[in-house]
């Protein structure tokens, strides 16, 4: 059986008739096409996954899209806007705090929904909201100093 | 382009893939859809050693959604391996299962849970055996075989060497010390599960996307096991969501989908759980070793007898290769006159290990370098300055033929003992430094510790003989003014791809932007033979810098012609080319390759690289050889609580002797990876069993650590230009992870006086160590006996301990190389 659903994505509401059971993110890669979000374990552990409900960071393979019609969901495909990367995205680039890649949406993510709540973190603060996702290429040191880069810029264009 | 006026190397520029990573455009294996795409699950053994007596798959064929399903009987009868000398492996069991986690059979269905479903419903009758789960288990026990073939019963390989006399070097020392280690396994834990697309398309060709990080070796395994031609078979390696030797193997869910894709006439996806990417392993070997070396009063090696027993699980892998590994690279690094290693691989019904970062080296170096401060105590010598004196001679040979290059370790022991502020720590911590945060000041030690490594720039043979390049490239000018370069290598997050892009660019005066990067597809890229053994950087630098060159030519040619001045006085560099002392005349790039075209026809050039063929001229010499070494020292400073003996990791140096970084940001990404993933080998990651099962085969269990416990890391990078590398570069992806592991176990004896000679170092072995010491014992926690084993009789060669290096080294397809 299947059911009907109303997601809204990256500001774009799309239907889509799924198995109730399917998790947001076999959804997400499956029936929306949005492949960006990766899977590292499907049990909740490593936050690869993460995408962001509502601006907080949720791990879409514990996640049930039955649960999440009307909030707004975002993904990594969601972050630049306007021909224009996310400031974060900018940094990751240029720091290379992307190795293999693979755990970076999630870190992206995690790291925008910190933003948007202390745009100015200390290092410590970026270390406690960034040890749910798990990353084995960089050694976190160039991850963290992305997001301190691109907390400076982002605080310098408010200002 | 001269070495002092690089325009592309040296900047910290971002990797050409960064974008598409960035934006979650990186389309990694299982990001792939084909249309009719099929699902594929494999059925894995529940038994870690068993024969199988029947299968029947009936119940599976019959569930609907189901496309297909195939067992071992499906597949050609022919065993598979990486190694030549070890043909082992079956996709599919047929008689005997060696492992829980074998795979049996697999199932095509329209989707994955039907996939599940059905491989539920096929009945596999067992017999089963007994398992053998430890390397004394195994080799108590002659009579229960996992393999009819070896160096012995459940022995997989058994080797011995011996330089110069070792024994009458022992008898002359001043301080002789006898240690035993323990190093337990651990896995990789890329965070890309392993997942393969394939495609038998109806013309009888068959195309393999997979996240492997060597599609070269996949493409030829796959021509034997399934009785293909070689020609009629694609393999691309898609971009690796972390590999660090995980994906070097060829892998039953890759030869399940093509045989299913066959079978069904639809593309097929496996995808594999993170338990299952357990189970499939390859990762470090469970080492046990035991370390003789003689020192003099001053602190000089007079020589080193080293044994080894490596846990190797239930197949061969790289297995032959990690067991020379684990004896033959210790010699690079210090003054070691005369060398005796034997060390010996056993089968057990585990997992099978195989190459991890370091491959078959932080084991023994975890042990080399505990032993050194250990002697550096007894001698009352600082352990730095130890290291300092012994450090090997820049272009010499070793005892066991090895030749070395550039050596920049001294330099960076100098730089790690000043920025960790060595000399002022150590006495210090080593009275009793207590921390007074958090209130618990008073249990609260610090300590320092410091550990130096070497490790090798590209593997010197390939894994099958052949006189071949090791990589090779095609450069191609467009006259858009872009430059397409197709190469087999495969970028696994290190940065290949941008290495491929930098290279042709500073050679041509372009930017990296306009070099369109062509990687790891076997119809059409030259062969590069994988990422693995550190090689990449340098050998396939060395083959597009050949083609580059071989490019400017013959665009300088046609320039040179048409402002009619000789060729020797053009400059290639702003996306343009011209005489730099007539600059406005000078061409844009786009009309250079233009009048070349116009010249020569299509601009397309080879580029080749081998590395020099210096193997010792002794049975196993093949393995050890590199073209040249890279050098780190490291200093860690730590935090133990003495009631709880938490370890808590302050700071990090490290500094290492690149070479030339060809990119400094990309080389601090591998320094700083490297010392992290060492990090979580020494103090908690942990492959283990019980029961014949996994005890912790999933990402909460498996611990690793997570921002909070990887300590600010200071990297500091020294450059020696070494002849051999790319514009003198040498390797970064592995060597860095060695010298943090045995650091730590020095700084927590600094710390707490406790010598764990075992990783992982847990806080319930420091706690032990802690106990025996209030006691008044040794605080000393390891293990305490080595096997009753035979090694075989030492094949003794003189050493080459101080020889210069060779006048002349043959460098296959070496001209041109600028």
């Amino acid at each position: 059986m299947k059911i009907r659903l109303e997601l809204t994505v990256n500001e774009e509401t799309r239907e889509v008739l799924v198995a109730p059971h399917k998790t947001l993110l076999e959804v997400l890669r499956e029936d929306l096409g949005l492949t960006g979000t990766k899977h590292g374990c499907e049990l909740g552990e490593c936050g690869t996954c993460t995408v962001l409900v509502d601006g907080a960071p949720v791990l879409s393979c514990l996640a049930l899209p039955a649960e999440l019609q009307g909030r707004a969901i975002a993904t990594v495909e969601g972050m630049a806007g306007g021909g224009q990367l996310h400031p974060l995205q900018q940094a990751f680039a240029e720091l290379g705090a992307a190795q293999c890649g693979y755990c970076t949406p999630g870190v992206l993510l995690t790291a925008q929904s910190l933003l948007s709540e202390r745009p100015t973190p200390t290092r410590e603060e970026i270390r406690e909201a960034l040890a749910g996702n798990l990353c084995r290429c960089t050694g976190y040191t160039k991850i963290l100093d992305a997001v301190e880069l691109a907390s400076l810029r982002m605080a310098e264009v408010a200002r | 382009m001269t070495k002092d006026r690089f325009t592309i190397v040296g900047r910290p520029l971002p990797k050409i893939d960064a974008w598409g990573k960035v934006t979650g455009d990186t389309k990694y294996a299982d990001d792939l859809v084909l249309p009719r795409m099929a699902y594929g699950k494999l059925l894995r053994s529940a038994h870690a050693h068993a024969r199988i007596t029947a299968i029947d798959t009936t119940r599976a064929r019959a569930l609907a959604g189901v496309y297909g399903v195939i067992t071992g009987a499906d597949l050609p009868r022919v065993k598979f391996g990486i190694l030549p000398v070890s043909q082992d492996e079956e996709a599919l069991c047929v008689d005997k299962v060696r492992m829980v986690g074998d795979a049996i059979a697999a199932v095509a269905a329209v989707d994955e849970e039907t996939a599940e479903r059905a491989c539920e419903l096929i009945d596999v009758t067992y017999e089963p055996l007994p398992s053998l789960m430890s390397m004394e288990d195994a080799l108590a026990h002659p009579e229960v075989r996992i393999h009819e073939y070896g160096d012995g019963p459940n022995v997989h390989k058994n080797v011995s060497l011996q330089f110069g006399d070792v024994d009458a070097a022992l008898a002359a020392s001043h301080l002789v010390r006898e240690d035993v280690f323990y190093f337990e396994g651990n896995t990789h834990l890329p965070m890309e599960q392993h997942a393969a697309v394939a495609q038998w398309a109806a013309d009888g060709r068959l195309t393999l996307w997979s996240s492997t990080q060597t599609p070269h070796y996949v493409h030829r395994l796959l021509t034997k096991i399934l009785d293909v031609p070689g020609a009629h078979v694609r393999v691309i390696a898609t971009p690796v969501g972390g590999g660090f030797g995980g994906k070097l193997d060829p892998f039953a869910h890759e030869i399940a989908a093509c045989q299913l894709s066959k079978l069904t006439g639809r593309p097929v996806k496996i995808a594999l759980t993170r338990e299952e990417v357990f189970y499939v392993h390859r990762g470090r070997h469970p080492v046990l070793m035991w370390i003789k070396t003689g020192f003099t009063n001053d602190g000089d090696i007079t020589g080193c007898h080293l044994k080894t027993w490596l846990d190797g699980g239930a197949y061969g892998s790289y297995g032959v290769a990690s067991t020379f590994y684990t004896g033959v690279i210790n010699p690079v690094t210090y003054k070691i006159p005369v060398y005796k290693f034997e060390g010996a691989r056993v089968f057990t019904n585990k997992p099978p290990c195989g190459p991890k970062r370091g491959h078959g080296t932080p084991q023994p170096r975890f042990a080399l370098e505990c032993q050194l401060d250990k002697a550096a105590e007894q001698l009352g010598l600082d352990p730095a300055d130890m290291r300092r004196r012994i450090v090997a001679d820049p272009f010499t040979k070793t005892a066991n033929h090895l030749t070395v290059t550039t050596i920049g370790l001294g330099e960076c022991i100098d730089k790690v003992v000043e920025a960790s502020q060595w000399r002022a720590k150590r006495p210090a911590f080593a009275k009793g430094v207590v921390v007074g945060d958090r209130g618990l000041g008073e249990r609260r030690r610090k300590g320092i510790g410091i550990a130096c490594s070497a490790y090798m720039t590209g593997a010197g043979t390939a894994i099958y003989w052949n006189n071949m390049p090791h990589s090779g490239v095609v450069l191609r000018a467009d006259r858009s003014g872009g430059v397409a370069i197709l190469c087999g290598a495969t970028d696994i997050g290190q940065g290949s791809d941008s290495i491929l892009a930098y290279l042709p660019a500073e050679v041509l005066g372009i930017e990296p932007k306009d070099v369109h990067v062509h990687p790891a597809d076997t119809s059409l890229t030259p062969v590069d033979l994988g990422s693995y053994s550190s090689r990449v950087t340098l050998m396939c630098g060395m083959a597009a810098i050949q083609a580059a060159t071989r490019l400017r030519r013959a665009i300088a040619e046609a320039v040179a012609k048409k402002l009619e001045i000789s060729v020797d006085r053009l400059a290639f560099r702003d996306r343009k080319v011209g005489d730099p002392d007539d600059w406005e005349k000078a061409v844009p790039f786009a009309q250079a390759v233009e009048l070349g075209e116009a010249m020569h026809g299509v601009l397309a050039f080879p580029g080749a690289y081998a590395p020099p063929k210096r193997a010792g001229k002794y049975k196993g010499g093949g393995v050890g050889p590199s073209p040249c070494y890279s050098y780190s020292a490291c200093v860690v400073e730590l935090t133990v609580d003495e009631e709880t003996a938490e370890i808590h990791l302050d700071d990090v140096w490290i500094a290492h002797d690149i070479g030339r970084a060809l990119n400094p940001l990309l080389v601090e990404g591998q320094v700083e990876g490297s010392i992290y993933m060492g990090i979580g080998e020494a103090l908690m990651e942990a492959q283990v069993f019980r029961h014949d099962l996994h005890k912790a085969p999933s990402l909460l269990d498996y611990k690793s650590p997570t921002t909070l416990e990887t300590p600010p890391i200071h990297t500091i990078l020294v450059e020696t230009d070494d002849p051999e590398g790319p514009f003198g570069a040498k390797e970064a992806g592995q060597g860095p992870l060695l010298p943090v592991i045995p650091a730590i176990a020095n700084a927590i004896y600094n710390a707490v006086g406790v010598r764990v000679d075992e990783i992982p170092i847990t806080p319930d072995k420091v706690l032990k160590g802690l106990d025996l010491k209030r006691q008044g014992k040794s605080a000393r926690i390891g293990p305490e006996r080595i096997p009753l084993f035979k090694f075989k009789e030492p094949l003794v060669v003189e050493s080459a301990f101080g020889q210069p290096l060779d006048a002349i080294a043959v460098r296959p397809f070496a001209d041109a190389q600028s």
